[in-house]
Protein backbone atom coordinates (compact mmCIF):
# COMPACT_ATOMS: atom_id res chain seq x y z
CA UNK A 1 0.00 0.00 0.00
CA UNK A 2 3.04 2.16 0.58
CA UNK A 3 6.38 1.90 -0.31
CA UNK A 4 9.02 3.88 1.22
CA UNK A 5 12.69 5.32 0.26
CA UNK A 6 15.19 7.12 1.71
CA UNK A 7 17.21 9.05 -0.98
CA UNK A 8 19.66 11.96 -0.35
CA UNK A 9 18.31 12.40 3.19
CA UNK A 10 14.34 12.78 1.45
CA UNK A 11 11.75 10.54 2.97
CA UNK A 12 10.26 9.48 -0.97
CA UNK A 13 6.88 7.84 -0.26
CA UNK A 14 5.42 6.04 -3.23
CA UNK A 15 1.35 5.02 -2.03
CA UNK A 16 -0.30 2.38 -4.49
CA UNK A 17 -3.79 2.57 -3.48
CA UNK A 18 -7.02 4.79 -4.03
CA UNK A 19 -6.87 7.98 -1.72
CA UNK A 20 -9.76 8.56 0.17
CA UNK A 21 -11.08 8.76 3.70
CA UNK A 22 -10.56 5.27 4.29
CA UNK A 23 -7.30 4.79 2.88
CA UNK A 24 -5.62 8.10 4.20
CA UNK A 25 -6.17 6.55 7.96
CA UNK A 26 -3.81 3.94 7.44
CA UNK A 27 -1.41 5.59 5.20
CA UNK A 28 -1.24 8.82 7.30
CA UNK A 29 0.07 6.78 10.72
CA UNK A 30 2.46 4.84 8.48
CA UNK A 31 3.65 8.08 6.72
CA UNK A 32 4.03 9.60 10.57
CA UNK A 33 5.45 6.46 12.10
CA UNK A 34 8.15 6.28 9.04
CA UNK A 35 9.13 10.19 9.51
CA UNK A 36 9.66 10.24 13.14
CA UNK A 37 12.29 7.33 13.08
CA UNK A 38 13.49 9.06 10.10
CA UNK A 39 16.35 11.97 10.09
CA UNK A 40 14.78 12.92 7.26
CA UNK A 41 13.84 16.74 7.27
CA UNK A 42 11.70 16.68 3.92
CA UNK A 43 9.11 14.34 2.02
CA UNK A 44 8.31 13.82 -1.92
CA UNK A 45 5.25 11.47 -2.87
CA UNK A 46 5.60 9.81 -5.99
CA UNK A 47 1.90 9.21 -7.31
CA UNK A 48 2.60 7.12 -10.25
CA UNK A 49 0.86 4.31 -8.58
CA UNK A 50 -2.08 6.05 -7.21
CA UNK A 51 -4.97 5.53 -9.85
CA UNK A 52 -7.60 7.85 -7.61
CA UNK A 53 -7.30 10.30 -4.86
CA UNK A 54 -10.56 13.07 -3.51
CA UNK A 55 -10.06 15.85 -1.11
CA UNK A 56 -8.84 13.49 1.49
CA UNK A 57 -5.75 12.89 -0.22
CA UNK A 58 -5.64 16.82 -0.54
CA UNK A 59 -6.04 16.72 3.62
CA UNK A 60 -3.14 13.98 3.76
CA UNK A 61 -0.83 16.44 1.74
CA UNK A 62 -1.40 19.77 4.25
CA UNK A 63 -1.03 17.70 7.33
CA UNK A 64 2.50 16.13 5.99
CA UNK A 65 3.31 19.46 4.97
CA UNK A 66 2.74 20.55 8.12
CA UNK A 67 5.02 17.81 9.94
CA UNK A 68 7.68 18.42 7.03
CA UNK A 69 7.60 22.55 8.33
CA UNK A 70 8.28 21.84 11.91
CA UNK A 71 11.81 20.24 10.79
CA UNK A 72 12.15 22.73 8.71
CA UNK A 73 11.53 21.06 5.40
CA UNK A 74 9.16 20.94 2.55
CA UNK A 75 7.17 18.57 0.49
CA UNK A 76 6.83 18.09 -3.00
CA UNK A 77 4.69 15.75 -5.50
CA UNK A 78 5.65 13.53 -8.92
CA UNK A 79 3.51 11.96 -11.34
CA UNK A 80 0.52 13.43 -11.05
CA UNK A 81 -1.85 12.46 -13.55
CA UNK A 82 -4.01 14.90 -15.86
CA UNK A 83 -7.02 14.19 -13.41
CA UNK A 84 -5.40 14.61 -10.33
CA UNK A 85 -3.74 17.63 -11.26
CA UNK A 86 -6.94 19.21 -11.69
CA UNK A 87 -8.13 18.46 -8.04
CA UNK A 88 -4.62 19.54 -7.16
CA UNK A 89 -5.01 22.49 -9.17
CA UNK A 90 -8.52 23.20 -7.45
CA UNK A 91 -7.50 23.13 -3.80
CA UNK A 92 -4.60 25.77 -3.57
CA UNK A 93 -2.10 22.84 -2.86
CA UNK A 94 -0.06 23.70 -5.51
CA UNK A 95 1.34 27.37 -3.16
CA UNK A 96 2.96 25.29 -0.90
CA UNK A 97 3.77 22.34 -2.41
CA UNK A 98 5.51 22.18 -5.69
CA UNK A 99 4.53 19.37 -8.33
CA UNK A 100 7.64 17.71 -10.81
CA UNK A 101 7.51 15.76 -13.64
CA UNK A 102 10.33 13.67 -12.35
CA UNK A 103 11.91 12.70 -9.56
CA UNK A 104 15.34 13.84 -10.12
CA UNK A 105 13.42 17.70 -10.23
CA UNK A 106 11.39 17.02 -6.98
CA UNK A 107 14.49 16.01 -4.84
CA UNK A 108 16.50 18.92 -6.21
CA UNK A 109 13.69 21.10 -5.27
CA UNK A 110 13.52 20.03 -1.79
CA UNK A 111 17.21 19.97 -1.07
CA UNK A 112 17.07 23.23 -2.75
CA UNK A 113 15.25 24.82 -0.47
CA UNK A 114 13.01 26.19 -2.92
CA UNK A 115 9.44 26.78 -2.01
CA UNK B 1 -31.15 5.47 -22.62
CA UNK B 2 -32.83 5.32 -18.93
CA UNK B 3 -32.03 3.98 -15.67
CA UNK B 4 -31.88 3.46 -12.10
CA UNK B 5 -30.17 1.60 -9.15
CA UNK B 6 -30.44 2.15 -5.22
CA UNK B 7 -27.30 1.14 -2.94
CA UNK B 8 -27.92 1.08 0.83
CA UNK B 9 -24.11 1.40 2.54
CA UNK B 10 -23.27 0.84 6.46
CA UNK B 11 -22.03 3.98 7.71
CA UNK B 12 -18.40 3.20 7.42
CA UNK B 13 -15.28 4.53 4.98
CA UNK B 14 -14.71 1.68 3.72
CA UNK B 15 -17.73 1.68 1.74
CA UNK B 16 -16.82 5.09 0.02
CA UNK B 17 -14.64 2.97 -3.06
CA UNK B 18 -17.86 0.50 -3.82
CA UNK B 19 -19.91 3.84 -4.24
CA UNK B 20 -16.93 4.91 -6.72
CA UNK B 21 -17.24 1.37 -8.39
CA UNK B 22 -20.88 1.06 -8.66
CA UNK B 23 -21.53 4.69 -10.80
CA UNK B 24 -18.58 4.30 -12.32
CA UNK B 25 -20.18 0.89 -13.86
CA UNK B 26 -23.34 2.27 -13.67
CA UNK B 27 -22.19 5.00 -16.56
CA UNK B 28 -19.89 2.67 -18.17
CA UNK B 29 -22.40 2.29 -20.80
CA UNK B 30 -22.62 5.77 -22.14
CA UNK B 31 -18.90 5.65 -22.46
CA UNK B 32 -17.64 8.72 -20.73
CA UNK B 33 -14.00 10.27 -21.06
CA UNK B 34 -11.61 9.80 -18.57
CA UNK B 35 -12.06 13.32 -17.32
CA UNK B 36 -15.65 12.99 -17.27
CA UNK B 37 -15.31 9.67 -15.03
CA UNK B 38 -12.66 10.94 -12.74
CA UNK B 39 -14.82 13.55 -12.29
CA UNK B 40 -18.04 11.44 -11.04
CA UNK B 41 -16.00 9.12 -9.26
CA UNK B 42 -14.63 11.99 -7.20
CA UNK B 43 -18.01 14.04 -6.69
CA UNK B 44 -19.35 10.64 -5.52
CA UNK B 45 -16.48 9.88 -3.01
CA UNK B 46 -16.56 13.72 -1.56
CA UNK B 47 -20.57 13.33 -1.27
CA UNK B 48 -21.01 9.56 0.74
CA UNK B 49 -17.45 10.89 2.28
CA UNK B 50 -19.76 13.46 3.75
CA UNK B 51 -22.39 11.35 4.93
CA UNK B 52 -20.34 8.98 6.37
CA UNK B 53 -18.05 11.19 8.09
CA UNK B 54 -20.20 14.39 8.74
CA UNK B 55 -23.91 12.74 9.09
CA UNK B 56 -23.26 10.07 10.97
CA UNK B 57 -19.84 10.33 12.42
CA UNK B 58 -18.43 6.96 10.86
CA UNK B 59 -21.43 5.25 12.53
CA UNK B 60 -21.79 1.72 10.36
CA UNK B 61 -25.05 1.07 12.05
CA UNK B 62 -26.40 3.71 10.17
CA UNK B 63 -27.08 3.67 6.64
CA UNK B 64 -26.02 5.46 3.54
CA UNK B 65 -28.32 5.62 0.27
CA UNK B 66 -27.49 6.20 -3.03
CA UNK B 67 -29.54 6.51 -6.07
CA UNK B 68 -28.51 6.56 -9.44
CA UNK B 69 -30.65 7.87 -12.34
CA UNK B 70 -29.75 8.12 -15.68
CA UNK B 71 -31.84 9.93 -18.20
CA UNK B 72 -30.61 9.87 -21.38
CA UNK B 73 -27.39 11.38 -20.81
CA UNK B 74 -28.08 13.16 -17.50
CA UNK B 75 -26.47 11.14 -14.58
CA UNK B 76 -28.47 12.16 -11.60
CA UNK B 77 -27.09 11.00 -7.98
CA UNK B 78 -28.94 11.29 -5.11
CA UNK B 79 -27.03 10.64 -1.57
CA UNK B 80 -29.01 10.43 1.97
CA UNK B 81 -28.17 10.16 5.65
CA UNK B 82 -30.26 10.61 8.39
CA UNK B 83 -27.85 11.99 10.26
CA UNK B 84 -26.96 15.32 12.06
CA UNK B 85 -28.18 17.75 9.50
CA UNK B 86 -26.37 20.56 8.72
CA UNK B 87 -27.56 23.84 9.67
CA UNK B 88 -25.46 26.22 8.07
CA UNK B 89 -25.63 25.15 4.42
CA UNK B 90 -24.56 28.25 2.56
CA UNK B 91 -21.09 28.10 5.49
CA UNK B 92 -21.01 24.17 4.90
CA UNK B 93 -20.60 24.79 1.10
CA UNK B 94 -17.50 27.47 1.51
CA UNK B 95 -14.05 26.25 0.23
CA UNK B 96 -11.95 24.89 3.01
CA UNK B 97 -14.85 24.99 6.03
CA UNK B 98 -14.76 21.86 7.88
CA UNK B 99 -15.89 21.03 11.50
CA UNK B 100 -13.20 18.16 11.79
CA UNK B 101 -9.76 19.95 11.49
CA UNK B 102 -8.21 18.09 13.64
CA UNK B 103 -9.12 15.13 11.60
CA UNK B 104 -7.17 16.73 8.47
CA UNK B 105 -10.17 17.38 6.72
CA UNK B 106 -9.53 19.64 4.07
CA UNK B 107 -13.07 21.17 3.55
CA UNK B 108 -13.43 20.83 -0.31
CA UNK B 109 -16.14 18.23 -0.80
CA UNK B 110 -18.82 20.77 -1.93
CA UNK B 111 -16.43 22.42 -3.72
CA UNK B 112 -14.99 19.63 -5.90
CA UNK B 113 -18.31 18.14 -5.93
CA UNK B 114 -19.25 22.29 -7.71
CA UNK B 115 -16.49 22.42 -9.81
CA UNK B 116 -17.02 18.56 -11.03
CA UNK B 117 -20.77 18.43 -11.49
CA UNK B 118 -23.16 20.65 -13.57
CA UNK B 119 -25.59 20.98 -9.90
CA UNK B 120 -25.27 20.15 -6.64
CA UNK B 121 -27.97 20.74 -4.35
CA UNK B 122 -28.13 20.30 -0.99
CA UNK B 123 -31.31 19.60 1.52
CA UNK B 124 -30.77 19.40 5.36
CA UNK B 125 -32.34 19.75 8.85
CA UNK B 126 -30.38 19.83 11.05
CA UNK B 127 -31.67 16.33 13.56
CA UNK B 128 -33.12 14.53 10.60
CA UNK B 129 -30.17 13.98 7.78
CA UNK B 130 -28.72 15.42 4.50
CA UNK B 131 -29.82 14.73 0.63
CA UNK B 132 -27.23 15.87 -1.65
CA UNK B 133 -28.22 15.69 -5.20
CA UNK B 134 -25.84 15.88 -8.08
CA UNK B 135 -26.20 16.00 -11.57
CA UNK B 136 -24.05 15.96 -15.08
CA UNK B 137 -24.64 15.30 -18.39
CA UNK B 138 -22.17 13.15 -20.00
CA UNK B 139 -21.12 13.94 -23.86
CA UNK B 140 -21.52 11.47 -27.13
CA UNK B 141 -18.18 10.26 -27.74
CA UNK B 142 -17.30 12.11 -30.84
CA UNK B 143 -15.03 9.48 -33.51
CA UNK B 144 -11.53 10.21 -33.73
Amino acid sequence: MLHQEIRKKVLILSPSAEIDAHSTERLRSTIDHAFEKSPCTHMVFDFANVGFMDSSGIGLLIGRYKQAEKRGGSVALVNLSAEMKRLYTLSGLAKIIATFPTMDEALAHVKGGAQ
Amino acid sequence: MNNRVVLELAGHTVNVSLARVLVAAFIAPLDPDITELTDIKTAVSEAVTNAIIHGYGEDARKTVRMTLTLNDRTLTVEVTDNGIGISDIPTAREPLFTTLSDMERSGLGFTVMESFMDTVDVISTPGMGTTVTLTKSIHEATEA
